[in-house]
């Protein structure tokens, strides 16, 4: 038994250095064909003028914090949390799955009707705070955040993790899927949102600014994909440019953190929640 | 995890690292140099040193981190109200006013950042010297705290008098500014750790987080992850990758195409619903409208998923398929969609009526697989489960996007159903984010905005990335 266990340290204490050399060996391959940054190939996209967008709506009427919302349009997406901090999305066109994230670090799908595990997904060190499905022709792929300041995309049908990319420096709040399907933006707790290619396999943008230093709690983009909209802790709501990186507007309103963010299904407004007990809708 | 300093139950500092940069920029802001401004306040009879105006915060925020009055009000707020500012006078509020109100540096002893756990003694003591001070004239949430604290912890009273009345003459032997300073630092110190109801509290986290293996038997569960991680390296390194020219200029050319769709970007005709209150526009847009708009007839051109999911594009391109005797295609399609997505209970039942009609020999809607796929997919009927049609249902949908999709865009059809397209006019004046493009609606001429002609004001005057 002692030899056992002396054969699981060594194990252990290899397979970490095999892990990180081989982290290291995926940064040098990423490295070889980043052959321009996102900015540059935007400068000649045409910048964009004074940008104004108002509180349409407010909504009260929770007694508490507001933690997920919804929007319903053809019954479309659905988006709800549980108090145990627990997220679950459901595509009600894919009406009897759920997709779960959890604080254990994996995430699960389920088949509502029978109550049975389908497939459940590990690899996060950490919990997982957040997922959103791919909107690809195949649709067979998911992307989650956690706490262990991982991306990580994965194979629905086989459970395996399809890439992962770690460059944040702090938890990941949020993560939505860019319109054509091909890259991801996330939110985290290190007041940045970056975006991830997932054909060239690597971050090819951050969304930062020196007075930004609360967390983003929330992503999403606008219908055509150009702009990113993110709530953060901080009670404001930053605008950003996805090609050229830069913000193009805060939004003030929210009296406490901001803590969900969504753009309507038709692309005509977002609504953001708070912890003040309100929501808004913005256009 | 990074040790930290005695945090009780829950986030260490490095889980909370707006804090660590609220105090950078509070060192920053003190610097003798680049810091800001700092003047003696004269308060009645006592002058305190080291005091910074509203006013000056605010100046010093904006030009530090070139944002707007509005932004650089609101972050020196949040200092503000996280105790790392706290206002000279009568700090009851911790909130900045951006005039001659001074304020003073929390010292690091108090700092949020460090985050001590505020035990209730230490409330109590502070309450009871609170108490003596005003003579019994506490606030109303405080005075129930106090009350509170004195049925919950009254076996430590005594200890919590003695050490309230020593701490009030060791004040009593200060200066009188010094005396003021401390008890400042300190109100601002409790404000945050037990703000007033009405108050947000700052230190509030949500659900709680935790790395999954606090608590866990570390060995089996740690060789599992790094036996998955490592996996999960290989596979990764193994991945044909893009280079990154050609996937970002993807991104200019989804952005451009969609830009003209995207209502927040480019406005939406007849007008924004939520802007206008006329909801003439989701009645125009409504899933199975009867004439579809010309936007959403010209999106069915640019991809056949686009099409796919718009009920009305997909109606149409099955009339198409129809023509051309190949609608069986999209039916088998929708078949394996169904599939894929339904109850688990479904599967069986499901799989056996696609193979019935669409793959068995002689079935009435027959389509049309390589025999590689079909022979697989065949063998893999033996034991139905939610993916068993997968391949098959790649091939005719590639099949779809290669040959019927590009021939029905070509199509009178398709043409005509552009022709006849709705375009809606404006009935308002235009009302949209961006001021500076005009959306040109044909036939009716655009109409600019009056501010559409003038210099383009950034939100905040900045361009950087």
């Amino acid at each position: 038994m002692a030899a056992d266990g002396l054969h699981e340290n060594e194990t252990l204490a290899s397979l970490k250095s095999e892990a990180e050399s081989l982290k290291g060996k995926l940064e040098e391959e990423r490295a070889k064909l980043h052959d321009v940054e996102l900015h540059q190939v935007a400068e000649r996209v045409e910048a964009l003028g004074q940008f104004v967008m108002k509180t349409r709506r407010t909504l009260k009427g929770h007694g508490n914090k507001v933690l997920c919302m919804d929007w319903c349009k053809d019954k479309r997406r659905l988006v709800s949390s549980s108090q145990d901090g627990k997220v679950i999305v459901w595509d009600s066109f894919t009406t009897n799955k759920i997709l779960t994230a959890s604080g254990d670090g994996t995430c699960a799908l389920w088949d509502v009707e029978s109550g049975q595990l389908l497939q459940s997904f590990h690899g996060h060190g950490a919990d997982v705070l957040c997922l959103d499905l791919a909107p690809s022709e195949t649709g067979n792929t998911f992307v989650s955040g956690g706490c262990d300041k991982k991306a990580m995309v994965w194979d629905m049908r086989s459970g395996q993790c399809v890439q992962a990319f770690e460059t944040h420096e702090s938890d990941i709040n949020s993560v939505r899927y860019y319109p054509s399907g091909d890259a991801f933006a996330s939110g985290s707790d290190d007041a940045t949102c970056r975006l991830y290619d997932l054909r060239a396999d690597r971050e090819v943008a951050i969304y930062s600014k020196e007075s930004i230093i609360f967390g983003a709690s929330s992503v999403d983009f606008s219908l055509s994909g150009r702009l990113l909209f993110a709530g953060y802790n901080d009670y404001t709501i930053n605008v950003w440019d996805v090609l050229k990186g830069s913000r193009v507007s805060i939004l003030f309103g929210h009296e406490n953190r901001v803590s969900t963010l969504r753009v309507s299904p038709d692309g005509t407004a977002f609504c953001s929640g708070s912890w003040d007990h309100t929501l808004r809708v913005w256009a | 995890m990074a040790a930290s300093s005695a945090p009780l139950g829950g986030h260490s500092r490095v889980q909370r690292p707006h804090l660590s940069k609220m105090e950078r920029m509070v060192v920053t802001m003190q610097d003798p140099d680049q810091g800001v401004r700092m003047r003696s306040q004269r308060l009645l009879v006592t002058v305190i040193p080291h005091a910074v105006n509203g006013s000056d915060i605010v100046e010093w925020l904006m030009q530090k981190y070139s944002i707007a009055e509005d932004e650089a009000l609101h972050l020196g707020s949040l200092l503000v109200q996280h105790g790392y500012l706290y206002p000279l006078r009568d700090p009851r509020r911790l909130e900045l006013l951006p005039d001659e109100t001074p304020y003073r540096f929390q010292t690091p002893y108090f700092w949020t950042s460090t985050l001590w756990p505020a035990a209730e003694l230490d409330y109590a003591i502070y309450l009871a010297k609170k108490n003596i001070r005003k003579q019994g004239a506490l606030v109303d949430h405080e005075k129930e705290h106090y009350q509170q604290l004195h049925r919950k912890i009254n076996h430590a009273w005594d200890l919590v008098m003695m050490q309230a009345r020593e701490q009030l003459r060791a004040a009593k032997q200060r200066r009188k500014g010094d005396r003021l300073v401390i008890a400042c630092q300190e109100q601002t110190y409790w404000l945050v750790n037990r703000p007033p109801p009405g108050a947000p509290s700052v230190l509030e986290q949500g659900p709680g987080r935790g790395p999954c293996t606090a608590g866990r038997v570390p060995m089996t569960k740690t060789l599992d992850f790094y036996r998955r991680e490592v996996e999960c390296l290989r596979r990764a390194l193994g991945r044909a990758r893009v280079k990154s020219s050609t996937c970002l200029e993807a991104y200019l050319k989804f952005s451009s195409q969609h830009g003209p769709h995207d209502p927040i970007m480019s406005g939406c005709l007849p007008s924004n619903p939520w802007v206008t209150d006329d909801d003439a526009y989701w009645a125009m847009n409504a899933p199975s409208a009867a004439v579809p708009t010309r936007l959403r007839v010209e999106q069915w051109a640019f991809s056949f998923r686009e099409l796919l999911e718009d009920p009305v594009g997909r109606a149409h391109f099955m009339d198409f398929l129809g023509k051309e005797f190949s609608a069986e295609n999209l039916s088998f399609w929708e078949a394996c969609e169904e599939l894929r997505h339904g109850g688990q209970a479904q599967v069986p039942a499901l799989v056996d009526a696609v193979y019935q009609q669409f793959l068995a020999p002689g079935a009435a809607r027959w389509v049309n697989i390589d025999s590689r796929t079909m022979e697989q997919t065949l063998a893999g009927l033996t034991q139905p489960h939610r993916h068993v049609l997968d391949d098959a249902q790649r091939h005719i949908y590639l099949l779809m996007k290669k040959d019927s999709y590009p021939r029905f865009l070509k199509s009178d059809l398709y043409r005509d159903l552009l022709a006849e397209a709705v375009v809606p006019l404006e009935t308002k004046r235009r009302v949209f984010p961006f001021t500076r493009k005009p959306r040109h609606s044909s036939p009716s001429p655009a109409v600019l905005p009056a501010s559409a002609s003038g210099e383009p004001v950034g939100g905040d005057g900045d361009g950087e990335t």
